[in-house]
């Protein structure tokens, strides 16, 4: 039997057989900045994390496994009166619980929807997009998008070419951060450190293939008990996502802490890096190919012994006769 | 016309053989030269922060982190030089209606006939426009590149406002750098002019022949003061 080629199953133990280590620089098809990438010697097969809303209990084991495998430190906040703690992501805490109170206007039920934020891990990611250094943004093939923190400079353009508002650059060693889909977990055959630790199997991750047929049962046994607008958050205004969420208002993504109903890299990113970019080099070179083909060929224009000889008449006191 | 107070500090004739009229005088030309050497380092670190291909040059300033860093506050250093430049500048650069017949005799400029062009004061049309569309080009990257530097004022902003203000910062830098080509090309193609912002003085053919408003001016001048005849 072949071996697998990712982990088919976040909370199995390490695996003991041979495992083919991944997520090398053969296996990397977007780069940053990179126009000629050569081709990934090797097509893995593509991962997801499935989030089932409908099962998270809040108890922010994810957010607690994260810290403890990334080793990052989150500020200690104040509390104000939210269960979301820290207040938003940082470039410490990759993953975030956000607790929203939601009012339903058919049932009269308050319902309490918790969302476990984070890198969405797009198909077509806006960061890498965005990204202005070679290789500080990677995708692999199973569909992991990974910063490489080495080649990162800090500009934030990641920040604004993300349309999930994700990516943070740390105040401390000025890089950006984001969830890594634990991606050095998964090159050796384990699944993300959040989706180990949860309690309730709210975070499952395997293929993307084996997740979207356990959330369609999700979403059958959810409408069986009412939720008739159960479904599967995998926007395809990002070529689909490689989390995806388990929804039990599908048809409202808003309602969850201001999920994106429906989330794409802006129109402004796209022509800043794609028409203006090609328009303005374009005109840039052109004039300085002209002016510098003018100024070898041209005439100058210089002074001549005329304006001189002028110049000195007027000076002299006499206007010189007529215009030289 | 001939008013005293409309001619820039330090602008004269020199008597003597051969006669010469200082143009730009030392805090002028400081600067102009701070101004440009800030503004190729700004071209050189943005457009490696902007085309992949030229990201190396980067390295230019110490590397991807070091020229981010740098990059808007040489940016600073460039508003402050260009303001100082400016508050010199802007005066002499007033729009009027010998402007507007400058203009229309542009074509005779080109074909060589700068001899049927009105008579031109300390700057022509030309000069007035590379004057304001840097002041306001400069003006537009210093608003945007405020709200896309991330390091002090990432947080300040919505995101959306963020990607508009990239958007321009890119618009308005491939301008400047369009009116910067406009610039050095004259600069080059006017024979005389890089000395006089370089030594700071022109020859009085030089004067006679691009500004002779402005030389006549000098001359009235000299003449009201009294001076030395030349």
């Amino acid at each position: 039997m072949a071996l697998p080629d990712s982990p088919r199953t976040a909370v199995s133990n390490p695996p003991t057989q041979g495992f083919i280590e991944n997520l090398g620089p053969g296996d990397v098809i977007k780069r940053s900045a990179t126009t000629r990438l050569p081709p990934p010697q090797r097509e893995l097969t593509p991962v997801a994390k499935l989030i089932d809303v409908s099962k998270c209990i809040g108890c922010k084991a994810c957010q607690s496994a994260c810290v403890e495998w990334n080793d990052t430190h989150p500020a200690i906040e104040d509390n104000v009166g939210v269960y979301t703690n820290p207040h938003d992501l940082t470039s410490e805490m990759f993953t975030l619980m956000r607790f929203a109170e939601w009012d339903n206007p058919d049932t009269g039920n308050l319902e309490w929807l918790i969302r476990k934020d984070g890198c969405m891990h797009c198909a077509e990611p806006g960061c890498l997009e965005a990204c202005p250094s070679p290789g500080a943004i990677v995708q692999y093939s199973n569909g992991i998008v990974d910063f490489n923190h080495d080649n990162c400079i800090g500009c934030g353009y990641c920040i604004k070419g993300c349309p999930f508002d994700i990516p943070r650059v740390s105040k401390t060693d000025h890089k950006a951060y984001k969830c890594t889909l634990c991606s050095d977990r998964v090159a050796v055959g384990q699944g993300p450190a959040c989706a180990k630790a949860c309690p309730t199997k709210a975070i499952t991750f395997g293929t993307k293939e084996d997740m979207k047929a356990l959330a369609a049962e999700r979403v059958v046994d959810l409408k069986s008990r009412g939720y008739e607008n159960a479904g599967l958050y995998d926007p395809e205004g990002v070529g689909g996502t490689h989390v995806m969420y388990v929804l039990h208002h599908a048809d409202k993504p808003h309602i969850y802490s201001d999920l994106a109903d429906k989330p794409k890299v802006s129109p402004v990113v796209h022509a800043w890096k794609g028409v203006t970019k090609t328009a303005g080099l374009a005109a840039v070179s052109l004039a300085a190919v002209a002016a510098l083909a003018h100024g070898l060929f041209a005439r100058a224009n210089k002074v001549t012994a005329e304006d001189d000889a002028h110049a000195r008449e007027f000076l002299d006191g006499n206007e010189p006769g007529g215009r030289p | 016309m001939s008013d005293p107070e409309a001619i820039e500090r330090g602008d004269e004739i020199l008597p003597g053989n051969p006669p010469r009229v200082v143009r730009y005088r030392g805090a002028a030309r400081v600067n102009h030269w701070v101004t440009a050497a800030a503004m190729v380092l700004l071209i050189l670190s943005g457009v490696a922060m902007f085309w992949p291909p030229a990201f190396f040059l980067t390295a230019l300033l110490g590397g991807g982190q070091t020229a981010r860093f740098l990059h808007p506050w040489i940016g600073v250093t460039l508003v402050v030089s260009f303001a100082l430049l400016a508050r010199q500048f802007w005066r002499g650069n007033l729009w009027n209606r010998t402007d507007v017949d400058w203009v229309a005799h542009m074509g005779d400029l080109v074909r060589g006939h700068e001899e049927k062009m009105p008579e031109v004061d300390k700057f022509n049309a030309g000069q007035k426009f590379i004057f304001w569309a840097m002041a306001l080009l400069i003006l537009a990257m210093l608003a945007s590149g405020a709200v896309i530097w991330e390091e002090y004022f990432g947080g300040m902003t919505s995101i959306p406002i963020q990607r508009e203000a990239l958007l321009v910062h890119w618009l308005g830098a491939s301008l400047i750098i369009l009116v910067l080509i406009l610039h050095i090309y004259a600069a080059v193609w006017v024979r005389g002019s890089f000395d006089a912002m370089i030594r700071g003085w022109v020859s009085a053919g030089w004067a006679w022949r691009h500004h002779r408003l402005w030389f006549r001016r000098l001359a009235a001048r000299a003449a009201h003061r009294g001076d030395a005849p030349v």
